[in-house]
């Protein structure tokens, strides 16, 4: 039997692969499909709690999916502006390596 | 859903959500991604979220997706080289990256409510198309107003950013 916590534990472990994908990768495009994995994890587990949760009629709790529909709305518009900038900086620098990039580094 | 679908599609998941950030070459983490994310969409379509899968689809194994590759074949990205690795940073991010996973199952198995399945819908057919629309038009009204000015102001962003002289 599935529980909720198989869910949690899933979104759980697809976070920490999207954050060491921040903390340890050093290309920038990479770095973005990352925070696009954290993201959907985040997705997931709203989803797990809106199933879990049944409204008062029996149906799923729709609060939540409501909730996601907005953050793929607002990660869908992130994409956009960040590749956006990804390719201005890369206009500037001929590079997508993070370590390259050190004006603002003190 | 049975648990063999559903422990198939996590894998599935997550196995190419790893080969995202194992990959040298930036078009096969993206296309690793696009997998990744349609088996979350099949995880969203086993909790009776349909709508929500479907969007997953729509808006990350179309149009993200395609964004992604766009970038990357338009930067004429290689595989990368293998650089001299900082292995005191490298070190430092697996030990916060593991300290955050084991946390992060400390607090699930520690929870009562994780252990419990789900409890049965009220019936088999679930009109989440009208409820997510309903809610989203009368209690939500005001936040997708906000979220339509957001993408508008992202969409002029975008255009402002890709011309060749910024001033």
């Amino acid at each position: 039997m599935i529980t909720l916590g198989d869910y949690l534990i899933v979104s759980g472990i697809l976070f920490v692969i999207g954050f060491a994908g921040v903390l340890l990768r050093r290309n920038i495009i990479i770095i973005f499909m990352a925070l696009e994995l954290m993201l959907n994890a985040a997705n997931l587990s709203l989803v797990a709690f809106s199933r879990f949760r049944l409204g008062p009629d029996g149906l799923p709790n729709y609060n939540a999916q409501v909730l996601v529909f907005f953050i793929i709305t607002v990660a869908a518009a992130e994409v956009a502006v960040g590749l956006a900038i990804i390719v201005a900086l890369f206009r500037v620098r001929r590079t997508t390596h993070v370590e390259d990039i050190n004006t603002l580094k003190f | 859903m049975s648990s063999l679908l559903f422990w198939t599609f996590a894998v599935v998941m997550i196995g190419f959500g790893g080969a995202v950030i194992i990959n040298r070459n930036p078009i096969a983490s993206a296309l690793s991604l696009v997998v990744s994310f349609l088996g979350l969409s099949v995880l969203f379509v086993s909790l009776n979220a349909f709508f929500i899968g479907v969007i997953q689809v729509l808006v990350y194994a179309g149009a993200v997706m395609v964004l992604f590759l766009f970038i990357i074949m338009l930067l004429d990205l290689r595989a990368e080289k293998i650089r001299k690795i900082n292995w005191l940073t490298f070190g430092g991010g697996v030990l916060v990256s593991l300290s955050l996973l084991v946390q992060i199952l400390a607090v699930i198995g520690g929870t009562k409510m994780a252990k419990q399945p789900f409890p049965p819908l009220a019936s088999p057919r679930t009109d989440d198309v009208r409820s997510v629309g309903l809610l989203l038009f009368e209690n939500y009204n005001l936040p997708f107003q906000i979220i339509a000015v957001l993408v508008l102001v992202a969409t002029i962003g975008v255009i402002v950013l890709s011309k060749r002289e910024l001033r």
